[in-house]
């Protein structure tokens, strides 16, 4: 009887990972699953913040397929590894903050770190990896002259199957010692999703999470403007992960390179953005309904009065002579504003992130 | 037993018992306090139970599916004034 192979299988959370773990579990390799949190990640319930998106399942979507499938999931913490792949990519960016190349060749890497090689800290007792890609599917990463480059600088070499395109791809390890079956592999290209749908159904899918532009906010043209615009006003390409997840929520609002105002735009929003006041000063109107602030930066006295008066635009004050702005700064001490809201047509859409 | 570590809700079979092991994750969105739990739950025994105490209501439905998915069993799992409680067993 031939030996048990195991693989361990990127899963991002969307549909192509999930179909090429379940390829080679169908040929009886034993699949476990690994998921890396970057920080960047779109996953149920980034969505589930906001009113509109309620209806979007709240559930963390590598967690979900790794249930479908019936294998076990590794999730790491890659946020701080992360940073150099972002700040430094080799192969650049794609067309928005994504780097795309380098990211690819990070995942597969540490997943032979972790999981296949030896020599590192823990062997899971892994034969190889296996990933979703499928050649022409993303036009920075997923090309047919980027496949070997992943292989080569991840270290996985042959080690790494793309089951769904393999077919277009040399001969891997697993396929030429026939742990897999090449020929019951697939020849998958280009961005027609029509085949993943077709092998979905006859594995019996009916639901999986299609977030628009991938599973990382990187790909967003909206964040990834947000992202340089902190970089630039702090004069530093550095981040933490507080500053990268208030990029998703909210309405950012910068009249200077000093601060900037991130203002919620629903209830959902206000009480993600409450959760950070142990770190930034807030604004919050008292005699009328309105947003919560949060003011990212070094403001001064005059600007946190200035941007008393924009957080009053956006309330329900904002036709009042006068609305009262409780600022309350992480220490818990605060005082009260009675300030003039800001007309609409004296905030510049330059302002606005 | 403590009793803030009394359930006001779905009793099960396990809720009874006290924890060996704590940990806060509040103030961690998820997916982190799941990896926390993963992490900490490397560190013990077959049978050991741990509580997980977090801020993000998104507990309630990660860390039971990463039980399910890893084959160890949630014994309890609820919102408990601000924060959501979660209790676990480990099974190896």
């Amino acid at each position: 009887m031939a030996e048990q192979r195991k693989a361990v299988a990127l899963i991002s959370g969307g549909l192509d990972s999930m179909l090429a773990a379940k390829v080679v579990m169908e040929q009886g390799v034993e699949v476990e699953g690994v998921n890396f949190f970057t920080g960047f990640c779109v996953e149920g319930h980034t969505h589930a913040i906001r009113k509109k998106d309620r209806a979007k399942p709240k559930r963390n979507n590598a967690l979900w397929v790794a249930e479908q499938l019936g294998i076990k999931l590794h999730i790491i913490d890659v946020i701080d590894e992360y940073k150099d792949v972002l700040l430094n990519p080799k192969h650049g960016y794609g067309s928005n903050m994504n780097p795309c190349l380098d990211c690819k060749v990070f995942m597969v890497k540490k997943a032979m770190k972790l999981f296949v090689d030896e020599t590192f800290m823990e062997s899971h007792g892994f034969d190889f990896i296996v990933t979703g890609e499928v050649i022409g599917q993303r036009p920075k990463s997923q090309r047919k002259a980027t496949m070997p480059v992943i292989a080569r600088e991840s270290t996985a070499e042959d080690l790494l199957l793309r089951p769904l395109c393999a077919r277009h791809l040399p001969e891997t390890r697993p396929e030429r010692e026939g742990w897999v079956n090449r020929e019951a592999l697939y020849d998958f290209h280009g961005r027609n999703r029509k085949p993943q749908m077709a092998l979905a159904e006859q594995f019996g899918f009916s639901d999986w999470a299609q977030p628009a532009g991938g599973c990382c906010f990187l790909t967003d043209e909206n964040y990834s403007k947000k992202l340089v615009d902190l970089w630039r006003a702090r004069g530093e390409r550095e981040y933490e992960l507080d500053d990268i997840m208030l990029l998703k929520v909210g309405r950012h609002v910068r009249p200077a390179d000093r601060f900037k105002l991130i203002i919620g735009r629903e209830d959902g929003e206000n009480q993600f953005l409450s959760g950070y006041k142990y770190r930034f000063t807030s604004l919050q109107t008292t005699s009328h309904p309105g947003p919560l602030c949060l003011i990212d930066g070094n403001p001064s006295s005059a600007d946190l009065e200035f941007g008393a008066r924009i957080v009053a635009r956006y309330s329900q004050g904002r036709s009042a002579d006068r609305v009262k702005v409780t600022i309350e700064r992480p220490d818990g001490t605060g005082e009260v504003l009675d300030v003039t809201p800001l007309p609409a047509n004296e905030i510049p859409d330059r302002w606005h992130v | 037993m403590s009793p803030r570590f009394l359930p006001t809700r779905f009793p099960t079979a396990g809720m009874c018992e006290e924890p060996l092991a704590s940990l806060d994750a509040r103030g961690l969105l998820c997916p982190l306090p799941v990896i926390r739990t993963q992490d900490r739950v490397k560190t013990l025994q077959n049978g050991d139970v741990l509580e997980v105490v977090a801020t993000d209501p998104g507990v309630l439905h990660d860390i039971p599916a990463w039980c399910r998915v890893n084959g160890h069993e949630c014994l309890h799992a609820e919102q408990e004034g601000r924060d959501y409680r979660v209790r676990l067993r480990v099974k190896r």
